[in-house]
């Protein structure tokens, strides 16, 4: 009885030293924040790496797209401690560091000698800097993105369909270098039967809620001639915003939704554009090029029968595209801060950048993608790279929230709903703006 | 024995504690018993409303806590009442209620008063027609979502049978015409049976000497429903109205699942665009107003009814 009784203490004790063991094993872990898609995986698989040399865990707290500002800008704001690193998007990089949310780089940096001269300079500026265009860094450039187009190449080369497209408009049926080509495709194959199956023009962001149609919107905005503000006079906006070239880059966006689109794709963004192509639906595609990693290895769409081209030049050469991605932040809530700044350290690794590009993310590191092998590292390589060299990106003031609001009310009122001009809805616009920086004491 | 009990109870009872007890009043007991409710209550229901007010006379925002915040006084009421906007959203919201209801209190009405007939197989009936109601609105968003889908869904696959349109051309969702009959079609669908239920109470209420009196008067069957089925069932009518109205002026979850306000904000109902307000736009200043607005708007046009059902009633 006397042993059986110590068997049992002993195996009780061995018991609570083993979950207080791990409970302080736990309590060392990371959690990393960001929105639950294909890199975020590519991201897991990687940070495995981080664990095996450090013995730090990571755990991963991933959210839609749909939830993820909702989400994590909530949990910034309560200051919570749920997310100890965050891949914030780039857009709330102002908010994030006018509210003390992220930790400033700065020192850190200049310890561990990460130079941002060693990143591709638009992610810095896009993902790491506030105030923009000054060297005060509070993220580190995690996941290049920028939004471009998929084509369907398999269709494009088909010499019926060549000989067809030559004679109605004059020029061989390929990847379009201006909207204007990119719209005579898309018209071209707009009810088309090809293999037995109706199919359409392209696919383009209409999506209300979150972000959807002012990215893309602001894609053919931009090439159009569209500028935010008086480059000599901040938050003037009058005949910037709404000059006669951002009127008929609106009026562009809204002919190619009502002339080519798939029916039913009036609240359409990242998930339903792959959708769409993936099911064989559409000629071309306008998604994120994180998007692209999975179409390449998509068995009905991707292989042979997919290309890829850099958003199209506007009616006056002008080409630019609009800027996605992330960088990586440190939260100033969490308690682990010094281990967070370990991962970011270990990120920062050019062979751990070198592995996360092999993995499917992007990588913004110079001596990643300025690698002689980079172009022909993956067929979407090239375009990603011509893509990140002439990206734009939506206000990232701490106000973006209201001001991305009321994009997407003005864009999707005119281009999906058809309610009033492309010119009504930009001189809406620049009254919303101008609101927002009037509460904000900007203007 | 009980009594034996709570002696025991009683004489085990410290003196000091007994003392206290023997003076507290039966008042003070039914005080000391509710008091955890009412300070829950207060504490998740008032504190928040009257919170919410005194933050509808500021700038505050959710999103930046270190802000200084300003006292605006009625500047967001009338910014708010003055918004082109909101008037758009509150004339969708009122549209969306109205269609709603009338549909809802029609089909309910009918179907109450045929299954009140008691035809055979009434009961497995009654129980398909209330599946809808028994769904989340989660779940009746997102399938009805695919029925409406112009390539795939069955919805436009029946229109286009039945009318020779093709289905790609049944764009429920995305047309500007369309798309707030969509969500009307779907609420009316989900809610219906529950108006039936209501009404199917009342016409079970109404005692059946009352039809035999009528009978025996010689009274058709139309007078029969005009002068008795339908006056007495009307005050339960106007319940399912009251509750059906006061749901739909706050509907969010099916129009954020079917059109998330769109296309363009042409099913934009207030909720949604308090939420745009609230959480998107992080005004919280400002869509408090908004909120204590609408508040205010059910609860006077609530209580204009509920005097109209009473008067009802009382007939």
């Amino acid at each position: 009885m006397k042993s059986t009784l110590k068997l049992a203490l002993g195996l009780a004790s061995a018991m609570f030293a083993s979950t207080a063991v791990s409970n302080v094993a736990h309590a060392e872990d990371l959690t990393l924040c960001w929105a639950a898609w294909d890199p975020a995986n590519a991201l897991v698989e990687l940070s495995k790496d981080f664990t095996k040399e450090t013995g730090i865990g990571m755990k991963f707290e991933f959210v839609p797209w749909t939830n993820y500002a909702d989400r994590f800008l909530n949990e910034l704001n309560s200051h919570g401690k749920l997310c100890d690193l965050i891949i914030g998007d780039s857009q709330w990089i102002g908010g994030a560091a006018e509210n003390g949310h992220y930790v400033k780089l700065n020192d850190f940096f200049d310890k561990e000698k990460i130079s941002m001269d060693d990143f591709v300079p638009a992610t810095v500026v896009g993902y790491s800097e506030w105030p923009k265009n000054t060297p005060n860094y509070w993220a580190l450039p995690a996941m290049g993105d920028v939004v471009g187009w998929t084509y369907r190449k398999d269709w494009f080369s088909r010499p019926e369909l060549q000989k067809e497209f030559k004679e109605k408009y004059g020029w061989d049926l390929a990847a379009p270098t201006t909207f204007d080509q990119l719209k005579q495709i898309a018209e071209f194959f707009q009810k088309r039967q090809i293999d037995g199956k109706t199919v359409y023009g392209a696919s383009i962001y209409t999506e209300r809620g979150s972000e959807g149609i002012t990215m893309g919107a602001m894609d053919v905005l931009y090439s159009y001639g569209f500028q935010y503000e008086n480059p000599k006079k901040p938050y003037e906006m009058e005949g910037f915003v709404n000059s006669e070239k951002s009127v008929k880059g609106l009026e562009f966006y809204k002919a190619l939704y009502d002339c080519c689109t798939p029916p039913g794709s009036s609240n359409a963004y990242m998930g339903e554009g792959v959708d769409a192509f993936k099911s064989g639906q559409v000629a071309m595609h306008m998604n994120f090029a994180f998007t692209w990693p999975g179409l390449q290895k998509d068995e009905n769409v991707g292989g042979d029968k997919i290309g890829y081209f850099v958003n199209p030049k506007g009616p006056d050469g002008d080409q630019f595209a609009q800027l996605g991605g992330q960088g990586i932040s440190v939260v100033s809530y969490s308690d682990k801060q010094e281990s967070a700044l370990k991962y970011i350290k270990w990120f920062a690794n050019k062979d751990v950048q070198a592995k996360w590009w092999s993995l499917g993310g992007y990588s913004c590191l110079n001596s990643v993608v300025k690698d002689p092998k980079f172009p022909s590292s993956q067929p979407y390589a090239q375009a990603f790279l011509d893509s990140m060299a002439i990206v734009k990106d939506f206000w990232a003031e701490p106000s973006y929230a209201p001001l991305l609001q009321a994009s997407q009310k003005r864009f999707h009122d005119y281009v999906v709903a058809g309610q009033g001009s492309a010119k009504d809805a930009l001189d809406g616009l620049v009254k919303d703006w101008t609101q927002v920086f009037q509460d904000d004491g900007k203007m | 024995m009980l009594d034996r009990t709570a002696d025991n109870v009683a004489r085990a009872t410290p003196e000091p504690l007994a003392k206290k007890i023997r003076g507290i009043s039966d008042k003070g007991l039914a005080w000391l018993f509710i008091s955890p409710t009412i300070l829950l209550l207060l504490a998740i229901n008032i504190f928040p409303l009257f919170w919410a007010i005194y933050l509808s006379f500021t700038n505050y925002r959710a999103n930046r806590p270190n802000e200084v915040v300003k006292n605006l006084g009625l500047a967001n009421y009338q910014r708010i009442l003055g918004d082109h906007d909101i008037w758009i959203a509150m004339q969708t919201t009122a549209h969306f209620v109205f269609w709603t209801i009338l549909l809802q209190t029609v089909i309910g009405f009918t179907l109450a008063w045929l299954i009140d007939r008691k035809f055979r197989g009434h009961a497995f009936w009654t129980t398909i027609i209330l599946v809808p109601m028994m769904l989340s609105p989660a779940v009746v968003g997102n399938f009805w979502r695919f029925l409406y889908e112009p390539q795939i869904g069955l919805f436009s696959y029946v229109i286009s049978f039945v009318t020779g349109i093709p289905p790609t051309n049944v764009q429920m969702l995305s047309n500007v015409e369309l798309a707030p009959w969509a969500i009307i079609i779907v609420d009316t669908w989900m809610w219906t049976p529950y108006v039936m239920l209501i009404c199917l109470a009342g016409l079970r209420s109404i005692p059946e000497y009352i039809y035999e009196a009528a009978e025996v008067d010689r009274a058709s069957n139309w007078r029969q429903f005009w002068s008795i089925t339908l006056p007495m069932a009307l005050p339960f009518i106007m319940l399912a109205v009251l509750f059906r109205g006061i749901e739909n002026f706050k509907m969010f979850d099916m129009v954020n699942l079917l059109t998330g306000g769109g296309p363009g904000s042409t099913t934009e109902v207030a909720s949604i665009t308090l939420k745009r307000q609230a959480f998107e736009s992080w005004r919280t200043g400002y869509s408090s107003a908004f909120a204590i607005i609408l508040f205010v708007a059910v609860f006077g046009l609530a209580n204009i009814y509920v005097k109209a059902l009473n008067k009802v009633k009382q007939r």
